[in-house]
């Protein structure tokens, strides 16, 4: 659509260029790092590129045993958050989409109000309420804690996927005799695949990457999550240590890049372009 | 956190309405398939809200004994005494002006070169949402390698390019600190603004770009009577919401600095963080978190007015 000069095609690719280093060199200085031995890592001159690539690093930070450890840790937090997310959003949903209920709108106006308030405001009560209950410093409260609040996003999504499903199918089975609850789990259900998958990819990787949460809530080294182990990491920074800490980070991304490249489509096309537009 | 953007259009229900008897407009299968999900979230979320909100407004210490009254706006007297306080909102709000403005231009550069047909779009694109796959714990980590004073590669290239003559320490300097801690904040948040405002303008129709260049206008004149009008309302909302996610944001900051040197970048949110978990005031730091609701709350009133002015200019 544009017929551009070639002056302005150039200006374009200079622009493109400073994003691309902008947005890369981050990203290449972590993986370099990741690679580098103890030795190179100390030199005055930083390298760019390692001279003589290890993967040693990833071999140390394995060894650490509270790496190790924590990961497994964020592994069963982030799973069952996961899966009991999904579990209790389905029906939710689906009542959101269905009913034509003044659940629906408060549901949508606790989404947003969670999105704007300031997290303190919630962290102290459930803080003193999570002690309460004697669920302080224990995998349950975190996992609770994480499930509410991956769930409004969770809702968010699986009502649009539940608004494609027609309507017939359900009336069809209605006529059949199925009960609403039948009917969800056989007919609704399935059809909800790609939903749930997405829903579910969702509220795990939220839970894996969140820190705030796990910050106040869990105190025991032995039940850290890997963002906790690797922030008390930061603390003992030989430059030495980059090396392994690098390593680590860089492990601790796996799981939310699986998330994205799995979503990458429907993140920058249909997702956003349907909510988006008006 | 979550990638929640704007709100769906409220689509009318393909459902007519049911006339049976009903709580909240469901009937009894209804409430039992939704009262799984709404008891976790009366309980974890709505309750602890309102609680926290009401704790502003009292002595609320931590210990085992600690008695807990109602003071009413005494917390936020001392608030208003209290310079620390002052401190902290001041830089909260260069803080979340400066990322969310630098933001939004950064990703319309972004966006309106990735709408285009350029060679290695494929590349920005998937560079383009790196960082919102990655933990801000490790992003956090991420940058304090990239300013590390010794084994760092900011250091280096300035130095091969001469612009510094020593190695400088971004983190602990009080006059770069913040300054640096704003870069890493724009560059987090690039792909949400991105990805949205992208999505915004491949809804602009393309005839009516073919209209305008018909027409004789040059790019900057499509852009500001095409393309702007078209987005207008994805850019309100999404920087609207930029603000306040910037406005509440902790964890990158308490990665890279801890809201030093000498609480330089301390944010609300840590300066809140450090008065209810270090020293137990937690009366004091729910108030603060009704003071930052106060200023989101303007924002927000902002943004409706907006919306309605839009509406009455349909």
């Amino acid at each position: 659509m544009n017929r551009s000069t070639p002056v302005g095609t150039t200006l374009k690719y200079v622009a493109l260029a400073a994003y691309l280093v902008f947005l890369a060199f981050p990203l290449f200085w972590l993986i370099s790092t990741s690679l580098k031995t103890p030795q190179e890592l100390a030199l005055i001159d930083p390298t760019w590129i390692p001279n003589d690539i290890t993967f040693d690093n990833f071999r140390a930070a394995f060894d650490e045993q509270p790496i190790v450890r924590s990961m497994l840790n964020t592994l069963l937090v982030a799973g069952v958050s996961c899966v009991v997310t999904v579990v209790l959003s389905i029906p939710a949903a689906y009542v959101m989409a269905r009913y034509r209920s003044v659940l629906s709108r408060m549901t949508l106006v606790w989404v947003l109000l969670s999105q704007i308030f300031p997290f303190i405001l919630v962290i102290i009560p459930l803080f003193l309420l999570l002690r309460d209950l004697g669920l302080y410093d224990t995998y349950l409260g975190l996992i609770a804690v994480y499930v509410v609040w991956s769930m409004p996003f969770a809702l968010w999504m699986l009502r649009s996927y539940v608004e494609t499903i027609p309507i017939e199918l359900e009336e069809a089975a209605a006529m059949d005799g199925a009960t609403k609850v039948r009917t969800l789990r056989s007919v609704i259900a399935p059809l909800l695949a790609p939903g749930v998958v997405a829903a579910g990819l969702f509220a795990f990787v939220s839970a894996w990457n969140e820190f705030l949460f796990a910050l106040v809530l869990i105190r025991d080294p032995e039940l850290q999550t890997l963002s906790l182990t690797l922030v008390k990491f930061i603390g003992a920074e030989g430059v030495a240590r980059l090396g392994p800490l690098a390593a680590a980070s860089l492990v601790a991304t796996i799981p939310s890049l699986i998330f994205f490249a799995v979503m990458q489509r429907r993140l920058t096309g249909g997702l956003l372009g349907g909510a988006v537009k008006s | 956190m979550s990638a929640t953007v704007t709100a769906p259009p409220a689509t009318p229900r393909p459902q007519q309405p049911r006339k049976r008897r009903s709580f909240l407009g469901l009937d009894r299968d209804g409430l039992m398939l939704a009262v799984p999900a709404l008891i976790p979230v009366v309980l974890f979320s709505v309750y602890p809200l309102l609680r926290g909100i009401y704790l502003g407004f009292t002595d609320a210490q931590a210990g085992a004994n600690a008695q807990t009254t109602f003071t009413g706006f005494e917390n936020y007297r001392n608030l208003l005494d209290d310079s620390y306080f002052w401190d902290s909102f001041r830089i909260g709000l260069i803080w979340a002006f400066s990322v969310t403005i630098l933001q939004f231009f950064a990703s319309l550069g972004l966006a309106l070169l990735l709408n285009q047909k350029l060679r290695l779009r494929w590349l920005a694109r998937t560079l383009a949402l790196v960082p919102w796959a990655m933990p801000p714990v490790v992003i956090g980590i991420m940058w304090r390698l990239v300013y590390h004073p010794n084994a760092g590669i900011l250091n280096d290239v300035l130095l091969d390019l001469r612009i510094i003559d020593e190695n400088v320490d971004w983190l602990s300097s009080f006059s770069v600190a913040l300054p640096a801690v704003i870069v890493v904040g724009v560059w987090a948040g690039m792909p949400q603004t991105t990805v949205v405002l992208l999505a915004g303008l491949q809804s602009v129709p393309k005839e009516l770009h073919e209209a305008a260049a018909m027409d004789g206008a040059n790019v900057w004149q499509r852009f500001r009577s095409v393309t702007w009008p078209a987005i207008k309302p994805v850019v309100v909302a999404m920087t609207t919401l930029d603000f306040i996610w910037n406005f509440n944001s902790f964890s990158l900051v308490y990665v890279l600095t801890q809201g030093g040197p000498g609480g330089e970048t301390r944010l609300p949110l840590l300066f809140a963080y450090e008065e209810a978990f270090r020293y137990g005031n937690y009366g004091y730091a729910a108030a603060l978190g009704n003071a930052m609701v106060v200023v989101i709350a303007v924002f927000v009133v902002f943004y409706l007015r907006q919306r309605v002015r839009e509406a009455n200019a349909r």
